[in-house]
């Protein structure tokens, strides 16, 4: 069970239409790959974010599917056009089916 | 008894054997618990058994030396594609990420941190627009492997 999952999104707040724009998401979680032993020789269970999407007003942006090689605070950066006025939403699915949202607004002028 | 050449070659690979089975029969608990696809069924299942193309379409920019494997920073580019596979073929499960990207992605273009358990080529896959498939690899070495133990 992972605690203290946070998500954390830089995103502009202003872009004009059509910019290219790079997205840079991290989120605080394990990753536990379900490798690694305990004390005892135990396999720790597998616990990671096997999900993320990023979509905009609706749209999508990234779909990514993540295996236990990713990172502990899994980062993914990546590109978006923005046609307009609209919010970004980023979603985070986690093995014990929690799900975590962060949304970011950016403004096209 | 004469006791030939052969003979005590053949009885020595019996004892190896011998030894080896606590150890596969253990490999295959472990296998079963977390079914782990490996590195060809993977891509055979991602290119549906279709072609792959070798070199230009996909670029896969790793370190050459990575000190510590527990976090590599990598970063996949493959314009115009749909789908990129990422995949460590050393790895005790060789899945990385699989990146599909939508009408709003303005480049096919993503970054991560990822573990490498040791020394070894990852491999990127890139599903074009037009259905076609290209591979590009890049050797990373690893001084810490980082898949805990």
């Amino acid at each position: 069970m992972a605690e203290n999952v946070k998500p954390r999104v830089r995103v502009p707040k202003t872009a004009s239409r059509d910019e290219v724009i790079t997205i840079k998401t991290l989120i605080s979680h394990p990753m536990e790959s379900g490798q690694r032993k305990d004390k005892d020789g135990k396999v720790i269970p597998r616990s990671i974010i096997n999900r993320f999407t990023a979509e905009f007003n609706g749209q999508m942006v990234l779909d990514a599917r993540l295996e236990p090689a990713i990172s502990t605070n899994p980062y993914l950066e990546f590109d978006a056009r923005v046609p307009e006025t609209g919010e970004f939403k980023f979603t985070w699915y986690d093995d014990d089916g929690s799900v975590y949202e962060d949304a970011h607004k950016v403004e096209v002028s | 008894m004469l006791i030939s050449r052969r003979g005590v070659l053949a009885a020595g690979a019996g004892l190896a054997g011998l030894a080896m089975l606590p150890v596969a029969v253990r490999a295959q608990d472990a296998a079963a618990a977390a079914p782990a696809q490996t590195a060809d069924e993977m891509i055979a299942e991602f290119t549906g058994g279709a072609q792959v193309a070798e070199g230009d379409g996909v670029k896969l920019t790793a370190p050459e030396i990575a000190e510590n494997g527990n976090t590599v920073p990598i970063s996949v580019e493959a314009p115009g594609a749909a789908e990129i596979l990422l995949i460590a073929t050393q790895n005790p499960t060789p899945g990385v990420a699989r990146f599909s990207f939508g009408p709003l992605a303005a480049s096919q273009d993503a970054a991560t941190r990822i573990r490498l358990a040791k020394t070894q080529d990852i491999v990127a896959i890139a599903k074009l627009a037009d259905g076609s498939f290209v591979r590009t690899a890049a050797n990373v070495k690893v001084t810490i492997g980082g898949c805990g133990g």
